[in-house]
């Protein structure tokens, strides 16, 4: 068995307009020392995934079933006191926004310190060691000066660093990265999953990234996880998403992700329409309101929920076409297109 | 929370940089905590820091009553019949009796210092309030953490008794209150026992005010990130609630209570006034209020103390605004 893996997870919330399935059926597996990258649009259900996996999806009224096994450990049926021993020391998150996710109370080496004495019962002055050697690590310049300082008088780069170096403070096996770079500009994003690449190295943890742009995990993955309202409708290694991707969502995505190597008069090419409400979810394929190639299911995708099914070599697709004729639409109408101008 | 708005702000940005540059240099920029930017702020608030002196002001009075009135007047109780016309029972001088030896003039019929029953009025003024709003604020504060952060049931009983607590109709039950009970109850008797009474009666009738601030403030600190983010990393619930959430209360909690206590001044000396309060002759200032009514002609005697209580209470206020201002700023302007 992997050292981290999901089996048929569903977590649905009951809300007064009905049962929202965030994520509905979701199976995948994970190695140390690997990369999955989860990437959807906005309440493709990403966010709730991993929450899900650390326990953290909001207690009483979240619905929660399937297997999630790690290291050998199934963590649905565990109780929430045994999940949480695990949180910090087996498993760990970096959030979003790094202001909003640091204490503003507390300063950043007495957050970490903290964060380590959770696990480990040492004094307050080797955990301040530790915290200064992690600050250190995650490139804080003067991290023996900076450990004092309070989360605002971070520039947001540096706050994201010492977010890492908080989730690393207990050599997490399992790193779970939400949209790690969202908040910060471009050029610091570089240097966030540079840092994040090299500690993964070092650390040889599991590392899942969650975010809504390809670029970040085509640098970064291992293997991608496309999600569409709640499932998995594309599963592959990062070559197999970039190269061969099936699924029209898939295309959709790439075909609006910006990229330096094409001319900058191209018109990005959006996928139209919006993602789909959780709660009414599309009958039969969840995309077919937006998908263009609709018609070519012989009406299949308005009706019949579509198999995640291999198509070759561990690469998964959801989709009703048949796989010659997905090849052969990428093939000869979509990757002509957005290779036009390179 | 956001960076600081103001001119701090500005230091602040720039603190990264500066500290790299100014190793060596000879002032290295200080990290400040949200604590001293508070305080920086209120002192440069004239009008908070007015109120603030009043009240440390007030308080040296209190604590120091017998000191000032053996230096400045007679004791509160000491009768001065001499100085009182007996055809009209009000102070034989006129501007009621008001010289170097009683500064704020003589009390009508028993002709007291009413200078020294100012004094000694503010003690039982703050006292009351203070231990009161101590009093509400534990209660609310407790409470409102506990309905806030666990919700669900807990939630709905407790908001529920803060509803019933507010429509319980307060006056009215603290006079009720007052009438049944006897001199002597609980092992403590005379002032004692009155303060006691109605520190309880106060404290535990303000509560909800503070508890449903701090509910609502709970409520929304739970789903913020860091609270998400010390999960992940293991935290337990006490951890949450003692290390995470209280110390973002400090703030609002300090506001209300300075806030609450104006409040509690005047509800102690409404109920003086009714004389359900503290008994005479202890000087209280709503009990010298309720005296002088039947004095309309010596109107000295209704000005000194309706002065003090409204100069507490506007000073608590002024003070409570600009502690706001400062703990808070985007609460205003």
């Amino acid at each position: 068995m992997s050292f981290l893996e999901l089996k048929d997870l569903r977590i649905h919330f009951p809300t007064d307009d009905g049962l929202v399935k965030s994520v509905d059926g979701l199976s995948f597996s994970l190695e140390r020392g690997k990369t999955l990258g989860i990437v959807g649009e906005s309440g493709s259900g990403k966010s709730v995934t991993s929450l899900g996996i650390l326990g953290l999806h909001k207690g009483g009224r979240a619905r929660i079933s399937g297997e999630i096994w790690l290291d050998g450990e199934e963590l649905v049926s565990a109780s929430a006191e045994h999940v949480r021993t695990l949180r910090g020391k087996k498993m760990a998150m970096i959030f979003q926004d790094p202001l909003s996710s640091m204490h503003p109370f507390y300063t950043v080496g007495q957050q970490i310190v903290e964060a380590y004495r959770i696990h480990n019962d040492v004094s307050k002055k080797v955990a301040r060691k530790h915290a200064i050697d992690l600050l250190g690590r995650v490139g804080i310049p003067q991290p023996d000066r900076r450990v004092d300082s309070y989360p605002h008088e971070f520039s947001g780069g540096m706050r994201q660093r010492a977010m890492i170096a908080m989730a690393l403070s207990c050599d997490p096996e399992l790193l779970i990265a939400d949209e790690p770079t969202t908040a910060l500009d471009v050029t610091v994003q570089a240097q966030i999953l540079d840092l994040m690449r090299d500690l993964q190295r070092d650390f040889n943890a599991a590392l899942i990234i969650i975010t809504h742009d390809l670029g970040v995990v085509a640098e970064l993955s291992d293997d991608i996880l496309v999600m569409y309202g709640g499932k998995c409708i594309e599963y592959g290694t990062t070559e197999d998403i970039f190269e061969r991707p099936e699924h029209p969502y898939t295309w959709g995505l790439l075909g609006s992700m910006p990229r330096l190597d094409r001319e900058p008069t191209e018109r990005l090419l959006p996928i139209k329409g919006s993602p789909p409400s959780l709660i009414n979810v599309p009958s039969g394929c969840a995309f077919h309101p937006r998908c263009a190639f609709e018609d070519r299911t012989e009406g299949r995708a308005k009706t019949e929920v579509p198999e995640l099914l291999e198509t070759e070599g561990g690469h998964l697709v959801r989709c009703h076409m048949p796989r010659d004729l997905r090849r052969a639409i990428w093939e000869n109408e979509i990757k002509p297109n957005l290779e036009a101008a390179s | 929370m956001t960076a600081p708005l103001d001119v701090s702000g500005t230091e602040l940005q720039a603190a990264p940089e500066a500290v790299v540059e100014g190793a060596g240099g000879a002032k290295a920029i200080q990290g400040r905590s949200l604590g001293q930017i508070a305080w920086m702020r209120l002192k440069r608030d004239k009008v908070a820091m007015a109120g603030a002196i009043f009240v440390i002001f007030l308080i040296l009075v209190a604590i120091f009553a017998p000191v000032i009135t053996g230096l400045l007047g007679h004791p509160p109780n000491e009768f001065h019949q001499d100085m009182i016309n007996p055809e009209t029972m009000g102070p034989k001088a006129s501007w009621g009796g008001i010289n170097k030896d009683f500064l704020f003039g003589v009390e009508p019929v028993n002709g007291r210092d009413l200078f020294s029953r100012v004094v000694y009025g503010a003690r039982i003024s703050l006292l009351i309030a203070f231990f009161a709003t101590m009093l509400s604020v534990v209660i609310g504060t407790v409470l409102g953490v506990v309905a806030g952060y666990f919700g669900g049931w807990t939630d709905m009983i407790i908001s529920r008794a803060m509803d019933v607590f507010l429509a319980f109709p307060l006056l009215v039950f603290a006079i009720a209150l007052a009438g049944v009970i006897p001199d002597k109850a609980f092992g403590l008797e005379g002032d004692t026992l009155r303060i006691v009474l109605l520190v309880f009666i106060i404290g535990f009738f303000s509560w909800p005010y503070i508890g449903r601030i701090i509910r609502g403030q709970t409520l929304s600190l739970r789903e913020r990130e860091f609270v998400d983010a010390a999960r992940s990393l293991g935290a337990r619930g006490p951890y949450i609630l003692f290390r995470e959430i209280l110390p973002n209360l400090v703030a609002p909690i300090l506001i209300y209570s300075t806030l609450l206590i104006p409040t509690n001044v005047l509800f102690e000396a409404a109920l003086s006034f009714l004389g359900v309060g503290i008994r005479p002759p202890t000087a209280t200032w709503g009990g010298m209020l309720s005296d002088a009514v039947h004095f309309y002609t010596v109107p000295h005697f209704m000005f000194f103390p309706g002065m003090a209580i409204f100069l507490t209470v506007l000073a608590f206020n002024l003070f409570g605004d600009g502690l706001r201002d400062a703990l808070d700023p985007r609460s205003s302007r």
